[in-house]
């Protein structure tokens, strides 16, 4: 057989047959054999589709004349407010806030991630994901598994529970005991409550304690090669918004600390 | 080639195209990104809809040539027949305020998808994603409206990279993008949200990419047609027409320049944008002597809502007194 009939009769068998024991491999190799005691699932820190932790910066270049400085008084545009919420904002007034010792109002979890801020993003342990800005000097903690709230008054930033979100596994499934395979893309959800009540918008607009916040984040690589984390974000809050406000910001990841600059709360700025 | 040596082969072939069938669908989950895809204004709403500010180039990573072509437009320039067009090139998809067709095109024999499409909108011609893998043109390849992208799968986000699209628009007031523009997207869906990432590089007016990021709701009583009315250039303005007149503005004689700067209160250096303009330190610069507008003037209560129950007459006629009526219920 010369090397042309070669290539046109054996190599598709035998690519096909290399083909065909990689799928084996990949869907298979990590069943155990027999009734092996099954494996403990990974925890939510070993199980993460993507790695958010790191230093990450705001790049505003959207809504930046609401975001990079205080807007005027009655400045609402793009915040689909109710009558009662209007009434409320237009009573905004900064130096009863700060003298009331709640300058951090427009830090809350529904705002929070919309300031001008850098994050730092680690793990507390093998459950809980901690975000922290230097903006306001906030910390959100992202609450995986089966975390119980503890009660107690209303907070800033509520409380977060958090869960990967994965593509459906396809083309093969995995024995019984054995875990599946850490998915290697997806993203997270985050579902916050129990909030005290604040500002969307530096200039008053409120929402309420009863609002509820959803996120998904996401990690894209760019052209360049930066990694960029997106947060789609949804304010459900039926008191003082007609329908839901629906966002999306992105965030690009810093090498290190250094541009690290904590600012407290302000009321003003 | 012999009975037995055409069976081997055929066999050989049929075990190969199994094995790539599988392993492809293993490679490639996805998530169906098919549908109308409405418009929330919750973000950007001025930029979106009514158009931004003249010389408002804040948070806009321009170099000084960017900037400079910025100045010098007139929107007297899209009156011309042969500029009537220049907007609705693909960053469009986020600057602009209209919603989204999304559909699959596949390959009648496989089943593959051959290619993503992007309906069309008024004037926005059709995005085309291939997914077949195949390159992009050469860079003497003409350049379109809707130029030429390609995607891929990774996980359930479709990355695409869009090159060869002509020299057009970034920002709805003369913020310029060249023909060596290129855009790369990430289309993200959770549920019922999909939102769509977009990266615009361009060596000749920006220092770093512009990142846009907006997000879509599905929404199966968005009415949009796949294949949008053509743009199709008419004269507009009859002193334009023939006379060989081109609308502009000579460096230094802008008369909208502190416009904006001036309606809020920021320095004029600030409104002509650049890279440094994006990030938080940058409010330092501001800080010392910022204070924020007596009162909202224009657009104050914004978007209200796809299905706003309440109109917000207060606010409209204290923000919006020379149009109040006309603008009701919108604005």
């Amino acid at each position: 057989m010369n090397l042309s009939e070669f290539l046109r009769h054996k190599m598709p068998v035998m690519a096909a047959a290399a083909l065909l024991c990689g799928i084996y491999v990949q869907v298979f190799a990590q069943a155990p054999a027999g009734a092996a005691p099954a494996t403990p699932p990974p925890t939510p820190k070993a199980a993460g589709p993507i790695d958010l932790t790191g230093y990450w910066v705001s790049v505003i270049t959207e809504d930046w004349r609401f975001r990079m400085v205080t807007p005027a008084r009655g400045d609402y545009a793009s915040i689909p407010i109710t009558p009662e919420a209007l009434k409320i904002a237009d009573q905004w007034n900064p130096a009863k806030d700060t003298a009331a010792g709640e300058q951090c109002k427009s830090y809350g979890a529904p705002a929070l991630m919309r300031l001008p801020t850098r994050l730092h993003i680690t793990w507390q342990d093998d459950n809980t994901l901690k975000v922290e800005t230097d903006a306001g000097q906030q910390t959100r903690l992202l609450h995986f598994g089966e975390w119980k709230a503890p009660g107690g008054p209303a907070t800033w930033q509520g409380d977060s529970v958090a869960s990967w979100e994965t593509p459906r596994p396809r083309g093969g499934r995995a024995r019984a005991g054995t875990p599946p395979a850490p998915a290697k893309t997806g993203d997270l959800k985050v579902f916050t409550t129990h909030l005290r009540a604040g500002y969307l918008r530096k200039n008053g607009v409120p929402y309420s304690a009863n609002a509820e916040l959803t996120e998904y984040w996401d990690i894209n690589t760019h052209h360049d090669g930066s990694k960029w984390i997106v947060v789609t974000s949804n304010v459900h809050d039926p008191m003082y918004l007609q329908e839901d406000w629906i966002t999306a910001l992105h965030f690009r990841k810093e090498p290190d600390g250094s541009k690290w600059d904590t600012t407290p709360c302000s009321a003003t700025w | 080639m012999t009975m037995s040596e055409f069976k081997r082969a055929s066999i050989g072939r049929g075990l190969l195209i199994l094995a790539m069938g599988l392993s492809a669908t293993m490679a490639f989950a996805q998530v169906d990104l098919a549908g109308n895809w409405a418009v929330r204004e919750g973000q950007d709403f001025q930029e979106r809809g009514p158009g931004p500010d003249p010389v408002d180039y804040t948070g806009l990573p321009i170099n000084e040539e960017g900037r400079a072509k910025a100045l010098s437009y007139t929107a007297s320039i899209l009156s011309m027949r042969e500029r009537q067009c220049l907007y609705y090139i693909p960053p469009y998809l986020v600057i602009g305020p209209f919603p989204i067709k999304m559909w699959e095109e596949s390959d009648p024999d496989t089943g593959r998808a051959v290619a993503w499409k992007i309906g069309g909108i008024i004037d926005r011609d059709v995005l085309t994603i291939y997914m077949d893998g195949r390159p992009h043109p050469p860079d003497y390849a003409p350049h379109t409206f809707a130029g030429f992208t390609t995607g891929e799968w990774d996980g359930d986000t479709l990355n695409t990279y869009t090159t060869h699209f002509k020299a057009g628009y970034l920002r709805r007031n003369g913020v310029p993008t060249s023909d060596k523009a290129t855009m790369t997207a990430h289309f993200m869906r959770h549920g019922d949200f999909l939102t769509v990432s977009v990266e615009i590089e361009d060596p000749v007016y920006l220092t770093e990419p512009d990142v846009v990021t907006h997000v879509y709701v599905l929404d199966a009583k968005t009415d949009i047609r796949p294949t949008p009315a053509p743009c199709t250039p008419a004269a507009e303005v009859p002193r334009l027409h023939g006379d060989g007149l081109v609308p502009h503005l000579f460096p230094g004689k802008n008369p909208a320049i502190d416009e904006f700067a001036t309606r809020y209160n920021l320095p004029r250096e600030t409104a002509l944008g650049g890279a440094e303009t994006m990030y938080p330190e940058y409010r330092k610069k501001l800080q010392a002597n910022y204070k924020p507008p007596e009162k909202c003037v224009r657009y104050c209560c914004g978007w209200e809502g796809q299905g706003a129950q309440n109109t917000l007459t207060n606010c409209i006629n204290r923000g919006a007194p020379a149009n109040a009526e006309q603008e009701k219920g919108r604005f």
